[in-house]
């Protein structure tokens, strides 16, 4: 392959060429169609890991760009690219698909409809973290929500409508304002320069300088509500323990490993570029609603009776360390926050599965109905605690760099948000732990003792999302080397933009603060 | 004196420009006397349907040359300035032209279906369609005013054409009085306006408007109050709208499919052509008043269409809160605003008459549509399920859509207005709405074996016919396509709007 082959079209259109196939095949053949659906999604993985390995570290910019113009009137364009901020919410998206596709064993009913939405969410999600033009994005953006509303509202549990009706109205409400916001945006823009664009690389370079210090707050606003209900900010959380607990296992896995991403994300990607003073100026508020955040999930997920709401409480918790991390404008706390994105959803992921057996074996998710567990599945039990340790973030897994440096960065600008938010961690012990001890610890009851051990294709899901979460928590640096040079470069832009400049001391390498902490 | 009187100055003719109602208005009056002279022959309603075809075939071809002809030489106005055929006539005329032949296509199936054949049907939605065609070009508000009657006297006996539902009578009594009462308005706006200016002109309005200066304004004020009423109306624009639900889910599907596609398009002609071309200087005082008729349209549309427990009212409802969106385009005003409300209507029609064709599919015999008759759809007919599905998700403004692109031009166009809290409002009730299409959408996703007690008639599975497939198949193809790749579209409505006036 060449190096103009138009790798993120590829990713993209992968999985939308995999549904487009599987609608054709007769549902009378569901072997044919998970075959077509484990194809895709396993070439998806392969163009991703392509595109992995010809990513160019250390420099900023967008990679593997490509460039159409799509709505010549509106000007809008087909303009993809990837940088060190997306690469590896790329990689995690197609990872998710491909296991979560494997955990779906249990899904027989209407496989093919099931797999055709599932395929269409993965092509949407990585339109979202690919696309470079606000329209498109916006376009990807709301695709997201129409597999992901079938996904719930057809293979989900038993409220499953009020769940998925409640999702998809939350996130519509929330990009309404993002859509005028986007609007708004580009004709203030065609106003200065007489030219109708969305690229957000030239909306970039204009809208610091070229919005008063009012409207770059209010649209910062109206991009704001989007991305926190998607996050989600409390107190805009209410749909997710619903749409977590409702929805299929790996509709579970996509939501909180993937989903959630798209607003932390979208901070990333448009609120610090396109309204840099705005966000040093309403950062507090962030960092507040982030910390309560991270208080109130854990608090919430402690007191949770069933075990899939515990893990979606938890959610709420670790998405509060992303977005302190972020708002902490510093270039290890944005390090983190971008690092603890990827762990999430490995870490969250692997929880999700392993309840989801839970589920397959016993259809509920009430903690109180398991006793002892791990006597009766010591695999599973074990699979369990890794995941649990690797949730909370003790050192050696993903979960303890990204949340350290996440607090580490919000220390040095905001100490009291770091010291409340590191109680956080502990909180996470307390729920995860509690849980894991009423699942799995004692002398087993009787229909606990009656559940077979964890099978080889669960095993085959789990095993590698661990597995690198293991890697990721030993040798950051892979992922970092790529994070960092985007991360520094967001950073930068904010300060050329506004009085806010981050201490020298978080500008030092990161790897070196890990390689303290190692010690 | 004899010969005085026989030099009485006709005014001159463009045929080309009057040809398309020609053609529709000859159809219609070949099948009434086919009708008339041909009694009791097996082969009556077979020609008439092939005549009512050939006539709406004949008249979209001569929209054509019209268009190029247009284009390229500026408009042609005609019959002493009744008619002014230019870009944006030409296009709503298609939109018109479009909405007719789909409509026709399901009324063929249905018809038969329901044992109600009969050649006058096709030649009364002949007619409306001329009458509608004249709206698109009409340049006088006397010509408006023909134009309006023409279009709705068919239309009150075609929503009362099954006679045997007690709805559908009531559909067409309560279509009647009200479309009689705003046309009695219309009327005495055109005679303000008339008082006020001396001439019923769209044209001579402006240029009078341009040239004095209107001492007293009331008369004008009220004149042109009277008109935005009339025509409010006829795109049952809230609080305009009360006939609408009743009518919409009393007439027979296929006449639904119609009206809310067809005559939303020429009202809404006639309703920008008025504004903007006769009182763009008074935008300032018209220009508030949309913008309340656009939020209100918007959010009771929307917010009663939550409230709905049948498919066909729900969908009436629907259709009232597409009418705010276009009211959107046209509150700014602007060049933008024309463009995004003619692909607004063009969209509209095909997402809404896709989905009034499903509904004709699935209607029984008492033509009942509650969401529970619904209920487990995508079960027993996965087809039309997958259809609705996507014509609700459309009309939601799901992007790829047609519906996306529609809601966008729409949405641009009042925020580079500056109409920013409109635009707000209209994203708002678009998320109303969204919660109304999924729950349709959702009780095609349940089963109905599961739920026991519930009145889910066990329906035979209905085959779809060779012409309500080819309007689903044509309907959802043109939504997807705008969707996907509207540069085309784009460029014929910004074609359509460039000009002096238009």
């Amino acid at each position: 392959m060449s190096s103009s082959f138009p790798v993120l079209t590829a990713i993209i259109a992968t999985p939308f060429v995999g549904a487009l196939v599987v609608a054709l095949i007769p549902k009378q053949r569901p072997e044919l169609v998970r075959a077509v659906g484990f194809a895709a999604t396993a070439a998806t993985v392969g163009f991703t890991g392509w595109m992995l390995w010809h990513f160019k570290t250390g420099t900023a910019g967008m990679q593997f760009v490509e460039r159409q113009p799509w709505i010549k009137s509106l000007g809008v364009q087909y303009l993809l690219g990837v940088d060190g901020i997306s690469v590896f919410m790329v990689a995690l998206t197609a990872l998710l698909f491909f296991v979560g596709l494997i955990a779906s064993g249990s899904i027989t009913e209407r496989l093919k409809g099931y797999t055709i939405a599932m395929l269409t969410l993965e092509a949407a999600l990585m339109g979202v973290f690919l696309g470079l033009d606000l329209i498109l994005f916006f376009v990807f953006f709301e695709i997201v929500l129409v597999p992901m509303y079938f996904v719930i509202a057809g293979w989900g549990h038993d409220r499953r409508q009020y769940a998925a009706v409640k999702f998809f109205l939350f996130t519509m409400a929330g990009s309404a304002f993002l859509l005028v916001g986007i609007l708004t945006v580009a004709f203030l823009h065609q106003g200065d320069h007489h030219r109708l664009t969305f690229d957000l690389g030239t909306l970039t370079n204009w809208a610091p300088d070229g919005l008063s210090t009012g409207t770059s707050r209010w649209l910062f606003m109206a991009f704001f509500v989007a991305f926190a209900v998607k996050v989600p900010l409390f107190p805009l959380h209410t749909w997710l323990p619903d749409a977590h607990t409702e929805a299929p296992t790996a509709g579970s896995v996509i939501l909180a490993g993937v989903l959630l991403k798209m607003g932390t994300y979208g901070f990333l990607r448009f609120s610090l570029t396109l309204f840099p003073k705005a966000s040093v100026d309403l950062a507090p508020l962030l960092l507040v609603l982030g910390t309560i955040g991270i208080i109130y999930g854990a608090i919430v997920a402690a007191m949770q009776p069933n075990l899939k709401r515990v893990i979606a409480y938890s959610s709420i918790a670790h998405l509060g360390f992303v977005v302190i991390g972020v708002f902490s404008l510093t270039t290890q706390g944005l390090d983190g926050g971008v690092f603890t994105m990827i762990s999430h959803g490995l870490t969250t992921g692997v929880l999700f599965l392993l309840v989801g057996v839970l589920y397959d074996r016993r259809h509920t998710y009430d903690i109180a109905a398991f006793r002892g567990l791990w006597r009766v599945a010591p695999i599973l039990g074990g699979l369990f605690c890794a995941a649990a340790f690797a949730s909370i973030g003790l050192p050696g897994f993903s979960g303890f760099i990204g949340e350290f440096l996440a607090l580490l960065g919000t220390f040095l600008v905001h100490r009291p948000y770091a010291v409340i938010g590191a109680a956080g961690v502990i909180l996470a012990a307390v729920y995860l732990l509690w849980a894991f001890q009423r699942v799995f610890m004692g002398r087993p009851d009787e229909a606990t003792a009656a559940m077979p051990e964890i099978n080889a294709r669960e095993l085959l899901a789990v095993v590698p999302l661990l597995g690198i979460s293991l890697f990721l928590g030993m040798w950051p640096k892979p992922a970092l080397d790529r994070i960092e040079p985007s991360v520094k470069a967001l950073i930068q832009h904010v300060e050329n933009n506004s009085n806010y400049r981050q201490p020298d001391v978080a500008k030092r390498v990161v790897r070196r603060a890990i390689a303290g902490v190692h010690k | 004196m004899i010969l005085a009187a026989a030099k009485l100055a006709t005014p001159n003719v463009n045929w080309l420009a009057v040809a398309p109602e020609i053609a529709l208005a000859g159809a219609a009056v070949l099948i009434v006397l086919l009708r008339a002279l041909v009694r009791r022959s097996r082969l009556v309603y077979p020609s008439a349907l092939f005549i009512a075809f050939a006539g709406v075939l004949v008249a979209g071809g001569l929209l054509v040359p019209q268009w190029n002809k247009v284009q390229n030489h500026g408009a042609i106005t005609t019959m002493a300035g009744m008619m002014r055929v230019d870009g944006f006539g030409v296009f709503l005329g298609g939109v018109v032209l479009v909405s007719t032949v789909l409509a026709l296509l399901l009324a063929a199936s249905y018809l038969e279906r329901e044992g109600l054949e009969g050649p006058e049907f096709l030649a009364l939605m002949l007619l409306s369609a001329t009458g509608m065609l004249a709206m698109t070009t009409a340049n006088d508000l006397i010509a408006i005013f023909v134009a309006l009657e023409v279009l709705s006297i068919p239309l009150y006996v075609l929503a009362a054409f099954d006679r045997r539902r007690l709805t559908s009578q009531e559909a067409g009594l309560k279509y009647f009085v009200l479309g009689a009462f705003s046309s009695a308005i219309f009327l005495y706006g055109v005679a303000l306006t008339y008082g006020a200016t001396g001439t019923t002109s769209l044209t001579g309005i402006a240029n009078f408007l341009a040239a004095n200066t209107v001492l007293d304004e009331g008369v004008l004020l009220a004149g042109f109050a009277l008109l935005l009423v009339g025509l409010g109306f006829k795109i049952a624009a809230v609080p305009f709208h009360m006939w609408t639900p009743d009518a919409y889910q009393g007439a027979p599907t296929p006449v639904t499919a119609f009206m809310a596609s067809a005559t939303k398009a020429a009202a809404f002609a006639a309703l920008l052509r008025v504004f903007l071309v006769a009182f763009p200087l008074y935008r300032d005082d018209w220009q508030p008043a949309v913008w309340v008729l656009a939020a209100l349209t918007l959010i009771v549309g929307s917010v009663a269409a939550v409230m709905q427990t049948d498919v066909k009212r729900m969908l009436a409802y629907s259709s009232i809160s597409h009418a705010g969106y276009i009211l959107i385009g046209f509150q700014a005003g602007t060049a933008r605003g024309r463009e995004a409300a003619l692909v607004y209507l063009l969209t509209y029609a095909f997402m809404t008459i896709g989905s009034f064709g499903v509904v004709t599919l699935l209607g029984a015999r008492d033509d009942r549509h509650s969401i529970g008759d619904y209920r487990g759809l995508s079960g027993r007919q996965p087809v039309l399920a997958g259809f609705l599905i996507f014509f609700l998700l459309a009309q939601a403004g799901v992007p790829l859509t047609g519906g996306f692109i529609a809601k966008l031009g729409v949405f641009a166009a009042a925020v580079d207005a500056g109409s920013y809290a409109l635009a707000v409002i209209g994203v708002l009730a678009a998320v109303i709405a969204a919660f109304f299409y999924l729950r349709v959408v959702f009780a095609m996703f349940t089963r109905s074996d599961g739920d026991v007690g519930t009145a889910t008639p066990a329906r035979a599975a209905r085959t779809i016919d060779l012409g309500s497939g080819a309007v689903l198949a044509i309907a959802a193809a043109a939504t997807l396509v705008i969707g996907v790749v509207p540069g085309t579209l784009l460029q014929l409505a910004r074609d359509a709007t460039f000009g002096r006036l238009f």
